[in-house]
């Protein structure tokens, strides 16, 4: 078993993440099967709904273990890689705590209405494989109503009423605040960065 | 009536490229008449625009239970709309929250101006079914908030189709009560519409279909003209 892998975290909206990988020539296979997750070549961590949600279902399919102790490149995406950190203030839950820190809510205002969703530019960009070929002018399509810290882990950071962590990355673990997957040309650049990374 | 004479525009797939390619930051498929002839968006054609289409999009039309949601957001596409269903049925709103998150529900109001104020109607993808749904505009703004809607779509249909610009008295007054994301719709005729909407009503996104689909405006030029006058959009 090889391959990259999308675990089945149990949200909807899985299909837009496959069919991008697709376009990028790599069929990749979904599944919450610990041994297919330890076999994959890379590992991808999706996630829509809320942390609470997403983390039950990883214990209730016995994975939070197995997660924290993959090797390959694994990429979370928006959910996916907030579940990375300590904690999250949504629903005061207890995350995977891989990366340190705790993911907390954005706060709104009138002219800065929450959830974030749009596009919106990277600022503080590393020299990071997975930044490959982009740069500052790069858009990329936000969704999210909680956002990471900055940290040493910080690869890129995002402004949205306040500084928070746009790319992360910490050893074989990344994760992208943003939805590469709808993110367009830019999108398609970062997940061909992590098909890249071994 | 300005909703009435619906044109078939062009194949979806055709179109949706034809957007991605010049620009657009998200594109909402509305199925009008589902609503109205009481059946659900026929999904297999969601698959196929997930398929090739690399920016957010939403569908609208016929969504009345979760069931009907998760299809469609299985299918591939980010987000769901609703809008004659979320008055018949206010709770759905919150059932679609909480199952997928805020994010992914959007909920459209069709306004217009009765002799009572602003009013949200229903089934107006025909007009035969056209009805007042007795809530006022701004109330409803603020029960969508409450119940779980990420974002809110407002038509003003006294605009729609006439292309003299969005209604930006009433966006400022609702925008005054929102603190999701909104969207201005109908009444896009001309660049400069777009620019008041952003500038004057502070709305998050400005949605036009007939200028765009009738090549009046070209997403291209559109963009760079919102940029030179200082309001920030992707290129």
């Amino acid at each position: 078993m090889s391959g990259t892998l999308i675990i089945d975290s149990g949200g909807a909206n899985l299909a837009s993440l496959q069919y991008a990988l697709e376009r990028l020539g790599v069929a990749a296979r979904v599944s919450a099967e610990a041994r297919a997750i330890v076999a994959a070549d890379r590992v991808v961590l999706p996630g829509v709904g809320s942390a609470a949600d997403a983390m039950q279902r990883l214990h209730a399919a016995g994975l939070a273990p197995v997660l924290r102790q993959l090797t390959q490149p694994v990429l979370g995406i928006c959910l996916g890689m907030q579940l990375l950190f300590e904690r999250s203030a949504e629903g005061d839950t207890e995350c995977l705590g891989i990366l340190p820190g705790t993911v907390r809510r954005l706060e709104p205002s009138t002219t800065r209405p929450v959830p974030h969703m749009g596009w919106n530019r990277l600022q503080g960009l590393t020299d990071d494989a997975l930044l490959k070929g982009l740069d500052t002018e790069a858009y990329f399509y936000f969704v999210h109503g909680y956002a990471a810290p900055l940290g040493a882990f910080t690869r890129a950071q995002t402004h949205y009423g306040e500084d928070f962590s746009a790319v992360v990355r910490q050893g074989n673990f990344c994760g992208v605040q943003f939805h590469p997957e709808r993110s367009a040309a830019s999108g398609a650049r970062v997940l061909e960065n992590f098909l890249g990374l071994t | 009536m300005r909703f009435r004479d619906h044109r078939v525009v062009g194949d979806i797939m055709t179109l949706a490229q034809r957007y991605r390619d010049e620009g657009a930051d998200e594109l909402v498929f509305y199925d009008i008449t589902a609503s109205p002839q009481g059946r659900s968006v026929d999904r297999s054609w969601v698959q196929r625009i997930a398929r090739v289409l690399d920016i957010p999009f939403c569908v609208a039309g016929g969504i009345r239970s979760v069931a009907d949601a998760e299809a469609v957001l299985n299918a591939g596409a980010e987000k769901i709309s609703i809008n004659s269903p979320a008055l018949s049925d206010p709770d759905l709103i919150d059932a679609l929250s909480r199952r997928f998150g805020a994010q992914c529900v959007v909920v459209g109001i069709d306004s217009e101006r009765t002799a009572a104020g602003h009013r949200a109607f229903q089934f107006t993808g025909d007009p035969g079914r056209t009805r007042e749904s007795g809530r006022d505009v701004l109330e409803w703004v603020r029960e969508v908030q409450e119940r779980g809607a990420g974002e809110i779509v407002l038509n003003c249909m006294g605009s729609d189709g006439v292309r003299q610009g969005y209604d930006i008295e009433q966006l400022q007054a609702v925008r005054a009560v929102c603190r999701v994301p909104l969207v201005a719709s109908g009444g896009a005729g001309a660049i400069e519409h777009f620019s008041a909407a952003f500038r004057d009503a502070g709305v998050d996104a400005a949605l036009a279909a007939s200028v765009f689909h009738d090549g009046v405006i070209a997403i291209g030029a559109l963009k760079q003209a919102l940029r030179s006058a200082g309001i920030e959009v992707r290129p």
